[in-house]
């Protein structure tokens, strides 16, 4: 117990420089997905039968394979088969590999939560809002947007709740995130080795943060639930 | 001077023909009420009136002004479309208030946006409306928290609060308990009495018996039959007549 206590600052510092690191991609991939996903629904919604018959098509791929294995692609692809190494060896190339990855993978997941969102509002609305005169303009800012992110709040909340997760996959091309610093106590950091503890330790902080942000989309429905759809 | 004139209104959806022409005329202040069965085409006229489809054929005037010719070749651009079909209103059968705002915003909302008048002055002017439909004491309300029946009485002061010069009512009942159904034909009956001009699609016989100055019998996209209410009473059409006894 007492080799715990003198463990443990070391190991709280390493797996707070770690934790940084999965913070910025988790905060880079909702920056970069949020709109992107915007972008990939209104191409699937596209009346250009093509446009969003290849938009479709994407979407069904990215969601349809493991994460893991496009970032994977997305990491060793340019170096090994194209001899292209454009991530180079630091870890900036690899937190740019990753964070492409997550916000592509995210944008097609959250381009059809919008999409749903979206198409959830009844027509009657829309019409009601023409035969007051107003323009389309109108009718989305005034009356269909609030309806949507109604709509949207709760599976966003899942989705997010799972990228915090998810982040520990970029562990794959060795992303020195939380995962990864907890796993180097295994094997020898900072004068320790063998520590198993550590790695296990890390899913506090995974924990700590989802029920962080599930009081916040807890709220934010609350505030939503004043009126009904 | 007729305030409404629809002449040789079509329309169809692809290959179905839903309106093969159209024609009537209402005079300010009267009470249209169109009869029909279901897939007659009621909906669709009422639609088309509100520039919620475009006919492709036909003309309709509204106090002696041309505001849509399909044969004039000038496309309506979306501001003229918005303009013209503010001399209609349309109570839908489904209400449509908007959820998210409580009642007497659902009311000032269009005004406001529109700028009909100052805050001061729409505000006001919704709340005498609320207060002809008897809901003074709901303005705070949120439609979820209403009945269907109150949802709808919102739903006609929303339309007025926009001064249209006709009403118009897609079975304004057919979605509401037959407990609720009087609340809101008393309202629309109110509003015959302050001289509003309105059509109304509804299958309340006796309403419209009691209401209508003007009745249309509308089925497969034309008018069959066409008279003041006594048409209720004594239908010369077949498919009138056996239309009426589907009801007795
Ligand atoms: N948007 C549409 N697309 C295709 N067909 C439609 C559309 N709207 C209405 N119709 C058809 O037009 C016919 C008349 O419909 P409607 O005007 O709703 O009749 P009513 O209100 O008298 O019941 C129906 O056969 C219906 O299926
Ligand atoms: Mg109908």
């Amino acid at each position: 117990m007492s080799d715990f206590f003198e463990q443990f600052p070391t190991v709280f510092s390493a797996l707070n420089v770690g934790f940084l690191q999965t913070l910025k991609l988790f905060a880079v991939t909702l920056l970069g997905a949020i709109p992107l996903g915007l972008i990939v629904s209104f191409g699937s919604m596209s009346r250009f039968k093509i446009l969003s018959g290849a938009t479709r098509t994407v979407v069904w791929i990215i969601r349809g394979s493991p994460l893991m294995i496009q970032l994977m692609i997305i990491y060793y692809f340019p170096g090994l088969i194209l001899h292209n190494p454009i991530w180079g060896s630091g870890e900036d190339g690899r937190f740019l590999a990753a964070a492409i990855a997550f916000i592509i993978n995210y944008a097609c997941y959250f381009s059809e939560i919008y999409r749903g969102g979206v198409q959830s509002v009844p027509r009657g609305q829309n019409e009601a809002g023409l035969v007051l005169g107003l323009s389309k303009r109108q009718i989305f800012f005034k009356v269909t947007l609030l309806q949507m992110i109604k709509r949207i709040v709760p599976p966003m909340s899942n989705e997010i709740i799972t990228l915090v997760k998810d982040t520990s996959l970029s562990r794959i091309i060795a992303l020195q995130e939380l995962i990864w610093a907890g796993e180097s106590f295994m094997k020898g950091s900072r004068g320790l080795s063998g520590l198993i503890w550590p790695l296990f330790f890390t899913g506090i902080y995974y924990l700590a943060f989802s029920a962080l942000l599930t009081a916040l989309f807890n709220y934010t429905e609350k505030k939503l639930s004043y009126f009904k759809i | 001077m007729a305030i409404l004139e629809v002449c040789g209104l079509k329309k169809s959806f692809g290959k179905t023909a839903v309106l093969k022409g159209i024609n009537f005329t209402l005079e300010k202040g009267e009470v249209l009420v169109i009869l029909g069965s279901s897939g007659g085409g009621k909906t669709t006229l009422l639609r088309c009136l509100n520039f919620l489809e475009i006919p492709e054929e036909g003309v309709i005037k509204v106090g002696g002004k041309v505001i849509f010719d399909a044969g004039n070749s000038a496309v309506l651009s979306e501001s003229e479309i918005r303009k013209n079909r503010l001399n209609f209103g349309l109570v839908f059968q489904s209400f449509n208030l908007f959820p998210q705002y409580n009642v007497l915003k659902n009311v000032t909302l269009a005004p406001s946006l529109l700028k009909k008048g100052t805050d001061q002055e729409i505000t006001q002017n919704a709340k005498q409306l609320l207060s002809k439909v008897g809901l003074s004491n709901k303005e705070e309300s949120y439609p979820c928290e209403l009945s269907g029946g109150q949802q709808q009485r919102v739903a006609i002061a929303r339309a007025l609060a926009l001064n249209p010069a006709i009403l118009c009512f897609d079975e304004p009942t057919s979605a509401l308990d037959p407990e609720l159904t009087g609340e809101v034909l008393k309202v629309i009956k109110s509003l015959k009495n302050s001289d509003m001009t309105m059509i109304i699609v509804t299958h309340e016989i006796e309403f419209a018996k009691n209401i209508a100055d003007k009745i249309i019998f509308v089925d497969n996209g034309v008018i069959l039959e066409e008279g003041d209410a006594t048409v209720i009473d004594a239908p010369k059409n077949e498919r009138l007549k056996n239309f009426l006894a589907s009801f007795s």
